[in-house]
């Protein structure tokens, strides 16, 4: 590093704190790690102004391209970009093969066990899995019993969300099993990424993500009902108020697939036909962007207009495959989440490679006292909802808000978990003219046909808020690219 | 092309062409009342609300000035031009995929521009420049949407919904003009001529029909004009051709048998107006003539959309 690389250098970080918590970019001694070593030097390079500049055009460029996404509980209509940051989280090749592998263990375990439990439920006889448990989740269909799937494959798409602890180990936080979203924050943030930093981004061994399109569309297509050799595939949305609709119409086009409403499907005979101006024509595969509640108002909500009247009996006629299955929020139930781990040794007889975070059911009497006694220090949240929706963070909270969640475990304890509060990872982002630490998770996409497929990468979300630890894109979190090497 | 997408782009292009119209015809007329004439202003108003087909919601209050802004910007009223802009604009962001990027940020344009509180301050500045800023947004939507979007059927839905929206709207107008227009000598010439010139004006025509018939203006000539000439885009016999061929070239790649209803409305009506003279039109009940029109764009609208857009399920299996 030369004289004036050095002194940029130093200015850079004149405000980067390094404490227990896992710093992605330097390790304990404040050392950068070699895998960050190239990038910063090229970034100390550059002029302050011009960084800022770059981020400018990063931003204006998701501005115009129309990449937003709606807050909910606002104003109707508030389209607002997802915050970008223009420093990638580098992960080393050996990190993300330990990721690969566990979590195309945990992705197969979850599928069993779906297949387990909607066919002899042998889990349940056996009594690794609390049968109450599976049971009351809100998420289980009973109408999925006895059925089988095409394929055996429950879920075609999946994204996980994995957090660092100060160990430097990858952990699971959540498995989204019904709708995750995303991905395309995942493909257009690498887009800006190469327009912003083209030689750097070059020289530094990026494994590619950009097929994920296509290679979603093999999974969709290796799921068509049998004989349908040329499949018609759609992808079905709520429609243009849903917060993902961009991304909905991004993956349509990308994919060159029809996107759909639930008003251009209509069942006939158990059969699922689009409603086009060249007449009907049949649909084979529907990759579904809809919650299980609101995808048919025959078999689930009878008050959603959302969805297609028959579209669930033309499914289990094996006319249409719909991806991801019916009922498979049951598998990411934050209750059952803490069995996951005995559900990988289960079925595959294997220890988990991937660990859970510690997680208190609040069902079990000893737990759920320990945990009304420490809510301060804990975080709870509802099992069923997702996006940092119905949360307690113990330590950002007042009395009145521990009083009130208390209230709500004792009324209904099957409808909360309890987790240690995390210190997760950090990653330097540009926070004015300096790089700070922020608190970053990791959310893979995992494709699910032939077999499990995941694009080397994923969504890095980053709490932009100086010591935040909520990331969701609804609750001020961003995102950067992320770059998993050769 | 999925149904309701045609659906969306055939509105989206009326809604247009509406705000358009709209805008024009009430620029035309607040220049029109700075001259005094015979009609009252009052009168004046009347026959523009008559003229935009008697939207309700536009009755004379006395005051020209918050008639004006109402009729612009009165997102309740579903006359005014901002409620059509805003539809437009609806209708487009729920098939965004399927237009034009270029398109998109065209419309998005307009919708933010008339919105935001310069268009209504310039509107109470200088009225005239901020209607024609409006019809400049939607010349601009039209041409990027010529130029950037695939002309495939979605492109030929845009276009339907155009020229059906318009031959209906210059038969509205003509049907509330044209007694005047063709009434024998009354008023003194240049009051008239002014009239005359209101009305071409209003279908961006005088230009045109001066290129063919010189500024000699007569009521029989411009209605021939308005009605029958082959070659002039705001005409309604160009847009009832532009229709049948927008209807035949959607047909054309399409696998579905054609629907003979449709396909002989359109061509009754352009027969209709193809195989006559102003002087047939003239002799008959020329009111009666434009209303016809008018019935028979409705009743083809109607078509479209049971054949295209809102089939039964039982009609389309069995066919």
């Amino acid at each position: 590093m030369d004289a004036g690389v050095s002194s940029q250098f130093d200015f850079l970080f004149g405000n980067y704190p390094l404490d227990g918590a896992f710093d992605e970019m330097r390790d304990a001694d404040g050392a950068v790690r070699p895998h960050y070593q190239a990038l910063i030097e090229d970034i100390a390079r550059l002029p302050v102004e011009e960084l800022q500049r770059r981020k400018q055009s990063a931003d204006l460029s998701f501005l115009t391209q129309g990449i937003t996404f709606t807050v909910y509980g606002r104003e109707e209509g508030t389209e607002r970009i997802f915050p970008y940051d223009l420093l990638p989280r580098v992960v080393t090749a050996q990190e993300w093969s330990r990721i690969e592998k566990g979590l195309t263990q945990r992705i197969m375990a979850l599928n069993e066990f779906l297949r387990d439990v909607y066919s002899d439920a042998k889990i349940l006889a056996d009594r690794v899995v609390p049968r109450e448990l599976v049971y009351s989740c809100r998420h289980y269909r009973r109408q999925m019993r006895e059925f089988q799937v095409p394929r055996n494959v429950y879920i075609a798409v999946v994204g996980s969300d994995l957090l660092r602890l100060n160990s430097g180990e990858f952990v699971v936080l959540e498995d989204n099993l019904r709708v995750p979203s995303g991905v395309s924050y995942m493909l257009t943030n690498r887009r800006v990424m190469k327009r912003t930093f083209p030689k750097l981004f070059h020289s530094y061994g990026v494994r590619p993500i950009e097929h994920y399109p296509q290679q979603l569309l093999a999974t969709l297509r290796s799921l068509a009902p049998e004989g349908r050799t040329e499949p018609n595939i759609v992808l079905l949305t709520p429609g243009v108020f849903n917060s993902a609709y961009f991304e909905h119409t991004y993956l349509a086009r990308q994919m060159g697939v029809e996107l759909v409403e639930g008003r251009d499907l209509v069942t006939h005979d158990n059969v699922v036909y689009m409603r086009t101006t060249d007449g009907l024509k049949r649909v084979d595969v529907i990759y579904r962007r809809v919650d299980d509640d609101f995808s048919d108002p025959l078999a689930f909500r009878p008050d959603s207009a959302l969805g297609c009247p028959g579209l669930f009996n033309a499914y289990r006629a094996a006319n249409v495959t719909v991806a991801n299955a019916f009922g498979t929020g049951l598998a990411d139930d934050k209750a059952l989440y803490a069995y996951v781990p005995k559900i990988i040794r289960y079925y595959l007889n294997e220890d988990p490679i991937l660990n859970n975070v510690e997680t208190f059911l609040m069902t079990e009497d000893i737990q759920r006292r320990h945990v009304i006694a420490n809510l301060d220090k804990l975080v709870v949240k509802a099992v069923g909802e997702s996006g940092g929706y119905g949360m307690l963070i113990g330590p950002q909270s007042t009395a009145k808000q521990q009083e009130e969640f208390a209230r709500q475990i004792e009324a209904n304890p099957r409808n909360y978990i309890a987790q240690p509060t995390l210190d997760f990872s950090r990653a330097p982002c540009l926070i004015g003219d300096k790089l700070e630490p922020r608190h970053v998770d990791l959310r893979p996409y995992i494709l699910f046909g032939d077999k499990i497929h995941i694009v080397p990468g994923g969504l890095t979300r980053v709490a932009l808020e100086r010591g935040s630890l909520v990331v969701n894109s609804s609750q001020g979190g961003g995102s950067k690219d992320t770059w998993v090497l050769q | 092309m999925l149904s309701r997408v045609a659906d969306s782009l055939y509105w989206m292009s009326r809604y247009l062409e509406r705000a358009e119209n709209t805008t024009r015809l009430l620029d035309v007329t607040l220049t029109q009342m700075l001259d005094p004439g015979e009609a009252s202003t009052e009168a004046r108003w009347r026959r523009l609300v008559a003229a935009l087909g008697d939207p309700p919601g536009l009755e004379w209050n006395g005051d020209l000035d918050s008639m004006a802004q109402m009729l612009v910007f009165d997102g309740a009223n579903r006359a005014s031009v901002k409620y059509c802009i805003d539809l437009a604009r609806e209708n487009a962001r729920q098939v965004r995929e399927e237009i034009s990027t270029e398109q998109w940020q065209r419309l998005n344009r307009l919708f933010h521009h008339i919105h935001s509180a310069h268009a209504t301050e310039q509107f109470h500045r200088t009225t005239g420049d901020m209607l024609s800023s409006i019809v400049d947004g939607i010349h601009l939507f039209k041409g990027v949407s010529d130029t950037t979007m695939l002309h495939g059927q979605g492109w030929h839905f845009i276009r339907l919904g155009r020229y059906l929206e318009r031959a209906y709207a210059t038969a509205t107008l003509l049907e509330v003009f044209q007694p005047g227009l063709t009434l024998s000598e009354r008023e003194s010439t240049s009051y008239r001529y002014l009239e005359q010139v209101g009305v071409l004006r209003s279908c961006t025509a005088f230009e045109a029909y001066c290129q063919v018939y010189t500024a000699d203006l007569s009521g029989d000539r411009i209605l021939e004009f308005l009605l029958l000439n082959r070659l002039f885009p705001h005409a309604i016999l160009y847009s009832v051709e532009s229709t049948l061929h927008a209807i035949q070239s959607i047909q054309r790649n399409s696998n579905r048998k054609p629907p003979d209803e449709l396909i002989a409305c359109i061509g009754r009506l352009h027969a209709m107006l193809g195989f006559t003279t102003i002087n047939e039109v003239m002799t008959g009940n020329p009111v009666a003539f434009l209303h016809s029109i008018r019935q028979q764009c409705l009743y083809i609208h109607g078509l479209i959309y049971r054949y295209y857009v809102h089939y039964s399920i039982h009609s389309a299996l069995s066919a």
